[in-house]
Parts: C-alpha cells; sequence; structure tokens
C-alpha cells in the first residue's frame, strides 16, 4: 500500500495531452484536486472531459504529462492498480450476477473473507438506501434505473477507494430523481471523505453539487474555480455563455475614470449602443477593445431619465415579455439593434399589470462592478 | 414497423413460402412411420423402417463416424472461431470491415468449388482421404459461421462492463474469466451447434475428402438415394431432420438469449 | 489480433492456398489418371469455349438467374410479413432459416419424394380425376428450378428482412403525410431502402446456385447438367482434374465479380457515415 502524504493533491495533472491521430482530445491539461473535494470536469460533449476521466482511470494511455495520485506517477499502471473505483454512465452492472455478487465483485477480487465479503456488501447497500433483504438477490435486469445507479455506486463505495470517478452518473434519471441524487451523492463524499471526480455536461448540477468546477472547452481547461468563481466571474466568453445565461456587450476603451463618491475607479468604454464603465482589469489596455458579459438577472429596467446615479444604462425598446413565475424575462433591443435578456425577479406583478408592455422605451441599467470582463 | 395492414397478395404469397419451405420436410418425415412399402398409399403406422435401419451395421457405422466428424470439427471452428471474433471486435474498426468481407467469401463460395479444391490439395500434399480430412476440410467451412455468431454476441455486449470490472480490480485475465467468458458464453455454444450441424449434415464437401473407407450419414442416403427410393430413405431422412431442427432450435435460443446490463 | 491466428492460418491451409492450387493445376497439361504434368496451357480454358460447354454454362447462368428472381418474389413478401410479425417474428424467422440448416441432399430427396412418377402430387392428382397418367414432374428443368429455389430461399429472406427491420416507420408516416399512396410509399421509399437487403440476397442465391451440384444430379438427370455436375465428372469418372479446375475457377471468378458488384451497391453513401 502506497503511504500517502497528508498534504499531497489526491489527484494531479501535469501537462497531460492525449491525441486520436492527428486530433487531440485533451491538450495541455493541468489541475490538483485536493484530497476529500467534489470535483466536477463540466463542459459540451466532445470537449474531453470524458477523456479526462479515462485517462485518469487507466483506460487510456496519456501520450504526455503526467498522472498522479497522492503524489504517485500511475501512467503506467493497468485500470485494477490504480485503487480507484468508477461509476459508469451505463451503469455497467454485470447482467449474469446478482445485485450481491455485482457489489461483492472488488472484494472477491481481492481475496477477503467471505465473512468479511456479506457483511460489507450489506453495508454497502445500506449506504445506498437499498435494502439488502429484498434486493440483494435480484439481477440487475429486474431492477428500475435509480435502483440500478444505488447498485452502481454500492459497487464502487464498497471498496472504500480513496477516489471515486463518475462519469454522468445521473445522465439516465428523470429529473426529480436527480435532484435527489444529487443531493444524496454530496453527503456520501462529505460523510465518506473519499475524492470524487465527476463528469457532467449539465451545468445546473455541477454548480449544485461540485467544490470545484473544471470547465473544458475544445480538450483545454477553459477555467477553474468554485461555483460561485465560475459563476460570477467567467473568465472567457465560452464560460459565461456555457454556465448560466449572459448578455454580451463590446467596446473601444475611451478613457479611464477616476473613484467619485458614486463608485470605484474604472474604464469608460465606448460601445456601440452608448457608453458605459467597467471596474479595473488587467486585460483592459489603452485603446484597446473590451469584451464584458452580464448576467440578466443582475440587470433592471427603468424607465427613461429616471436611472440611479452611478449605473450604467444603455437605452432601449422593450421587445417581448416571458412570463417564467418566479422570474419575468424581458427581452430589449438597443439601438444598435442587439438584443439584450433581463430578468425581473417576480415581486407580486402579476396583482398588477405587468410593468412593462411591447415597444415601450427604456432604459437597461446595471452597477459596472458586475460587468465581467472576458479575455480573449 | 407499424400496424399497418398488410395487402392480401403479400400474406398470401408469405404463406405459400412457408408451405414450400417445410412441406415436403414434413411429408418426408410423415411418410417415413408409413407401413405401406410401394408408392404413397397410407398403409397403416409403424416404426418398421427406424427398427431396419437400427439393424443395419452400415448405417450404425456411418451414424458414429457423423457424430465424431461433428464434434471434432466443432470443437476445433470454435474454438479458433471464437478467438477471431474476439480478435475482430477489440481491433481496428477500419481492417474489421476487410476482414468480415473475407469471411463472407469461404460462406458465398460453391461448396463444389472448395470441395475439389480440397481433393487436389489433399492429392497434391499425398494427404489420404478419410476421417482427418473430413474433419479438416468441416473445421475450415464452420470457422467463419462461428466468428459471425460470436462476433455479433460480442457487438452486443457494452464494453464497459469489462472496463468496471477492471475498476473493481480485474486484471485482463480475470477480467476475461469472470465477465467477458461467461456474456460470451451462449454465443460460443451457439456457434458450437451450428458448426455441429454444419458438418452432421454436409454432403457436398464430405463427397470429394471422404475416401472410400469413411461413409458418412449423408453419404449413405446419397447412395441409397441413388439406388431406390425407399422408405428406409424416409426414416434416415427424418432422423437428420429432427437432430438439425433441435440443434438450431437450441443454438437460436442460446444466441438471442439476454445481454442487457 | 494475434487470437485470429489460428483461425486466420486454418482458412488459409484449406481455403485459400487449395483455391490458389486449383488456379495452378488448371493451367497445366493433363497427366495419367488425373493427375497434371508440369508446363503452362489454356488449353483447358479453351476446351471450355467447345458448344456443349458453353451450354452448359449458359443454362447454369439461365437457371441461376431464374432462381434469383423466384426467390426474390417470394421472399420479399415473406420478409415483409415477417418484420410486420410483431411478436411471432422470432418464430416466423426461425422457421425461415430452418431449412437451410437441413442437409441439402435430405432437402433434395423430398423433393424426389414429391415430384417422382409414383410421388405425392401425382398420386393426389390422379385421385382427384385430374390426370390419368403420371405427369412427368421428374428430370425436368422445373423440378432443378424447385429444388434451386427450395434450397436457396432462407438466404434472399434474411437480408431482405434485415434492412426492413431497419427501416424507421416514421420515414413511412412523413411520407403518408405528405401525401404518398401506399404503392408510392413502397416504389419511393421501401424499395429503395431496401435495395442493398435485395442486393446482398441476390449475390446470397445467385452464387450458390451457380455451383449447385446435388439438385441437377437428383432432380435434373443427364439432360439437366448445370457446371456442378460438370466439375464433379471431371474429377469422377472423367479423371480430368485440370479441366475440372479450370471449370471451378471460371465460376469462382464469376463468384468474385458478383461479389464485388453487390460490396458497390451496398457501400455507403458518402456524408452518411456507417450508421444503421
Amino acid at each position: 500500500m502506497p503511504v500517502s502524504v497528508p498534504d499531497l493533491p489526491a489527484v494531479e495533472f501535469r501537462g497531460v495531452t492525449k491525441r486520436y491521430g492527428s486530433t487531440s482530445a485533451v491538450r495541455d491539461l493541468s489541475f490538483a484536486v485536493a484530497r476529500g473535494e467534489f470535483f466536477s470536469l463540466l463542459g459540451p460533449s466532445g470537449c474531453g472531459k470524458t477523456t479526462t476521466l479515462r485517462l485518469l482511470a487507466g483506460f487510456e494511455a496519456a501520450d504526455e504529462g503526467e498522472i498522479r495520485l497522492f503524489g504517485e506517477v500511475v501512467n503506467h499502471r493497468r485500470p485494477y492498480e490504480r485503487d480507484l473505483a468508477m461509476v459508469f454512465q451505463s451503469y455497467a452492472l454485470f447482467p449474469h450476477l446478482s445485485v450481491e455478487r455485482n457489489v461483492a465483485f472488488g472484494l472477491e477480487q481481492r481475496k477477503r473473507p467471505a465473512r468479511e465479503i456479506r457483511d460489507r456488501v450489506r453495508a454497502a447497500l445500506d449506504l445506498v438506501r437499498l435494502d439488502p433483504d429484498v434486493y440483494a438477490s435480484r439481477q440487475p435486469s429486474e431492477l428500475s434505473g435509480g435502483q440500478r445507479q444505488r447498485v452502481a455506486l454500492a459497487r464502487a463505495l464498497v471498496l472504500e477507494p480513496r477516489v471515486l470517478l463518475l462519469d454522468e452518473p445521473l445522465g439516465a434519471l428523470d429529473l426529480k430523481l436527480r435532484k435527489e441524487m444529487q443531493v444524496e451523492l454530496k453527503a456520501l463524499n462529505q460523510q465518506l471523505g473519499v475524492t470524487f471526480i465527476h463528469v457532467t455536461h449539465d451545468q445546473e448540477e455541477a454548480l449544485a453539487m461540485s467544490d470545484r468546477i473544471a470547465v473544458m472547452d475544445q480538450s483545454q481547461l477553459a477555467q477553474l474555480g468554485t461555483p460561485a468563481e465560475i459563476y460570477e466571474n467567467p473568465r472567457t466568453a465560452f464560460v459565461a455563455d456555457f454556465i448560466g445565461e449572459a448578455n454580451f456587450l463590446e467596446g473601444t476603451t475611451a478613457g479611464r475614470q477616476a473613484g467619485t463618491a458614486a463608485g470605484a475607479s474604472g474604464w469608460l468604454i465606448a460601445g456601440d449602443a452608448g457608453g458605459f464603465l467597467v471596474p479595473e482589469h488587467p486585460a483592459i489596455v489603452e485603446g484597446g477593445r473590451v469584451r464584458i458579459a452580464v448576467r440578466p438577472e443582475w440587470l433592471d429596467l427603468w424607465r427613461p431619465d429616471s436611472l440611479p446615479v452611478g449605473e450604467n444604462g444603455l437605452s432601449a425598446t422593450v421587445q417581448d415579455l416571458l412570463y417564467l413565475g418566479e422570474t419575468i424575462h424581458v427581452r430589449v433591443l438597443l439601438a444598435d439593434g442587439r438584443a439584450m435578456l433581463i430578468a425581473l425577479r417576480n415581486e407580486g406583478q402579476l396583482l398588477n399589470p405587468l410593468p412593462w408592455s411591447r415597444g415601450d422605451a427604456c432604459v437597461v441599467g446595471w452597477r459596472p462592478e458586475d460587468c465581467q470582463v472576458l479575455e480573449g | 414497423m407499424t400496424a399497418r395492414r398488410v395487402p392480401y397478395a403479400v400474406t398470401v404469397t408469405a404463406v405459400l413460402t412457408y408451405v414450400l419451405l417445410h412441406l415436403p420436410l414434413l411429408v418426408l418425415i410423415a411418410f417415413s412411420f408409413n407401413r405401406s412399402r410401394f408408392g404413397v398409399q397410407w398403409g397403416g403406422f409403424t416404426l418398421d423402417w427406424y427398427a431396419r435401419l437400427a439393424a443395419r451395421p452400415d448405417i450404425l457405422r456411418a451414424l458414429r463416424l457423423s457424430l465424431v466428424a461433428g464434434v471434432a470439427s466443432a470443437l476445433l471452428a470454435t474454438t479458433m472461431g471464437t478467438l477471431a471474433a474476439l480478435a475482430l471486435a477489440r481491433h481496428l474498426p477500419r481492417a474489421r470491415r476487410r476482414a468480415e468481407a473475407l469471411l463472407y467469401l469461404p460462406i458465398v463460395t460453391p461448396e463444389i468449388v472448395a470441395g475439389v479444391s480440397l481433393l487436389v490439395l489433399f492429392s497434391w500434399l499425398g494427404i489420404g482421404l478419410g476421417m482427418a480430412t473430413i474433419v479438416m476440410a468441416h473445421t475450415a467451412f464452420s470457422i467463419p459461421f462461428v466468428t459471425v455468431v460470436v462476433l455479433a454476441r460480442l457487438q452486443g455486449t457494452d464494453r464497459a462492463l469489462e472496463e468496471a470490472a477492471m475498476s473493481l480490480g480485474a486484471d485482463e485475465l480475470s477480467t476475461f474469466r469472470r465477465v467477458t467468458l461467461p456474456l460470451l458464453m451462449p454465443g460460443v455454444l451457439a456457434g458450437a451447434l451450428l458448426a455441429f450441424t454444419l458438418s452432421f449434415d454436409d454432403f457436398v464437401t464430405t463427397f470429394f475428402v471422404a475416401g472410400v473407407g469413411s461413409t458418412t450419414l449423408p453419404l449413405a442416403v446419397y447412395s441409397m438415394v441413388r439406388k431406390s427410393v425407399e422408405p428406409t430413405i424416409n426414416a434416415l431422412s427424418a432422423l437428420l431432420v429432427i437432430v438439425t431442427t433441435v440443434a438450431v432450435y437450441f443454438a437460436d435460443r442460446l444466441a438471442r438469449g439476454s445481454t442487457r446490463a | 489480433m494475434l487470437l485470429a491466428g489460428p483461425g486466420a492460418l486454418w482458412l488459409l491451409a484449406f481455403f485459400l492456398v487449395p483455391i490458389l492450387i486449383l488456379l495452378g493445376y488448371s493451367f497445366m497439361p493433363r497427366g495419367t489418371y488425373g493427375g497434371v504434368e508440369p508446363g503452362i496451357t489454356l488449353e483447358h480454358y479453351r476446351r471450355f469455349l467447345d458448344p456443349l460447354y458453353l451450354g452448359i454454362l449458359r443454362r447454369t447462368a439461365w437457371l441461376s438467374l431464374l432462381c434469383t428472381l423466384v426467390c426474390l418474389l417470394l421472399a420479399y413478401p415473406t420478409a415483409y410479413v415477417i418484420a410486420r410479425s410483431g411478436r411471432w417474428r422470432n418464430l416466423l424467422l426461425f422457421l425461415a432459416v430452418l431449412p437451410f440448416w437441413t442437409s441439402s441432399l435430405v432437402r433434395t430427396y423430398a423433393m424426389i419424394f414429391l415430384l417422382r412418377d409414383s410421388g405425392l402430387i401425382n398420386r393426389i392428382l390422379m385421385d382427384l380425376g385430374l390426370i390419368v397418367a403420371p405427369l412427368r414432374l421428374l428430370y425436368t428443368e422445373g423440378a432443378v428450378l424447385a429444388g434451386l429455389v427450395y434450397g436457396a430461399l432462407p438466404f434472399m429472406i434474411l437480408p431482405i428482412y434485415a434492412s426492413l427491420e431497419k427501416l424507421d416507420p416514421a420515414l413511412l408516416e412523413a411520407a403518408e403525410v405528405l401525401g404518398a399512396r401506399p404503392w408510392t410509399r413502397f416504389v419511393r421509399i421501401v424499395w429503395p431502402l431496401t435495395l442493398p437487403g435485395v442486393a446482398a440476397g441476390s449475390l446470397l442465391v445467385f452464387v450458390p446456385s451457380l455451383g449447385s451440384f446435388v439438385v441437377p444430379d437428383l432432380l435434373g438427370g443427364a439432360r439437366q447438367m448445370m457446371i456442378g455436375n460438370l466439375i464433379q465428372n471431371q474429377f469422377g469418372p472423367s479423371r480430368n482434374w485440370p479441366f475440372g479446375s479450370a471449370v471451378a475457377f471460371a465460376v469462382m471468378a464469376l463468384v468474385l465479380i458478383a461479389m464485388l458488384a453487390v460490396l458497390r451497391v451496398n457501400r455507403p453513401p458518402a456524408g452518411q457515415g456507417g450508421a444503421a
């Protein structure tokens, strides 16, 4: 058994590249996952997240770079020598074995005594809330999707792995069950102290469950951070667009503004639909192009000439109203013909007539510090 | 396909086809129990013809020969065909398409060409015709069938199952023994049964590679048919049909078995 | 790939190499007692151009073609019914394939039993008073054709069924919504999409028919000789192995041409990938 030094990361990728022929599935990927962390790899299909997981599991071999588990380079170890466990997207339950024998598989492989196997299988089924007396003797084909998912989880957890890999584990479940399992997986992660590496294309799921998220785009790491960092400070247009909804604005720097009583210092931007102020950012240079993203719920709508002091404002015309219950989505057209989406909180507007209607002249307002300056 | 109404003429043609496919053999089996010796008048039920068959040492010897050839060639073909299927399923999809075309070549080659070419080979090498040459030839024409059946089974199996086994600590050998093979077994057994049937029923190839001393059942039927048409041939044919049907039925059940995860 | 080794070697030794030797034999002068003598000659191929043999070749090709057509006419509706048969599908499929596994010899013998002068068909016709003397059914071209069709039907049914099964029912519904009547739907959608199955089936029927030997031997008699009988004769009573090899190789060449033609039809169109 390798001795693991407490402060070494559970999982570490250093400059890992994987090619298929002339295309690379993963390019120069580096990141580290702390012990006990719930870490998600998030991105659209084909972004390289699944290849990353398979590299870690040992089903694919890296062409360049190092993959480390608890400080040890594992590039050349076979999957069964890595002391990991994995939950597969298709669950991959052995169809010729009962639930009990499926869960016992790994322990049998490790040649544990029969008595210990029996006890640990029962405990694992209890842990995923499947009654062993009812389900142990069933065949996988006799289980529902949610139950198979739990068996797959029990089969992995029974080995008390140091790292658990989850490949889109909730993808095949219906919405209600998925929400339920999100909470349970998160609780298991905290209760067991096992490091979870989770692959998903569902941004909401990643935000809800993860301690940190690695967003991947075109075989590369686009951004790494906590859910709040990723959502509130997206570094690129791709991240801003893929996670949540975003409005994009562009312009050229037109001068610097010193800090005033109404707000902090920043840059004045001359956009196509009007000027606005953005906060200081290392990516901004004098006379350069600037691209920003603003979340719809950070925007507000004002009658012309009623914009509060210190806020950015762009004149617009109301185009569409979409009543969503919790929020009302208002789509407006700016002077340059570009559309913006504003999410207004429903504060009981239904009691009154809707506050806006099509064709109204308005001003879209937001605070300069809510501008997310994008790189590249 | 949806439950649209099937045109009348189509249904009638289909029924006609099934009648053409099965009536001749059913009539043959029925008349193997006919007491009347000549013609097709029904003279009452009898098992006499089967009793006569059982009393003929040449038929019993032919049966034994057919069984030995069938089992031996089925074992050889199943082993080699399964290994080939594993290799094809695991590697290089592009190479696989080409290899599959090569697999189908022996299946579509007219049997008489394969038969005479084997006769030429054996005489060229100076190998005496007999049991050994029968088994070699039968193995050769059975391998592609086994490979196709096993390959179909393999392609229906989720690759993630093997990865799951590995992630649970099973090395390549354990994974093969505990996951791949058990899932593959129905396909392998189906292939073996089909290989046995092909060998047991083969006439054309055997005709050229059997030699004088080794008469299999189909060869015995042939020489009987050439001499005369008599009820013992009906009985012998009926036996061949029944053995084949039973073997193919079980092969079909096995090959169809579930691979669901 | 190493695993494929034994099987590939076996097929090499007992399928490919023998056929190459056969090719070699077909160019060598005939020796005594069926053997060959060293040398190279085209005499066997030239001999094949004799009107007697060309007649046999023509009859073989004609019968094989006829057999393919009859099989297609019977098999397409049958495959269609199987594809529509719901829970009976597996049983019907099994019954359609079963005769293939039965010995060709037994199948042919069953035809004799039905067709000969004192056979079941003549018996029934006479009992019904439709004829007074037995019809000559056996040893005719019709008998050979019936025997060929009987043996080849499963090979046509299976591939057509496979391509019908893959047909997305939504395509037919789409066509129906667009105003296509049943016959139009068949001609413009079902038929073109199942053409690969028809091509594969035709190959699987035509090719073995070319080389058939048991059926013409037992059902056709001396006057209905096919190439298969000619080959058998050369390796049997006539003891002219090089000539037999040349004839066999001519058949083999036809097989390869037919196979290449079908592979061309069945190649997936560009841009559609290999998606099933």
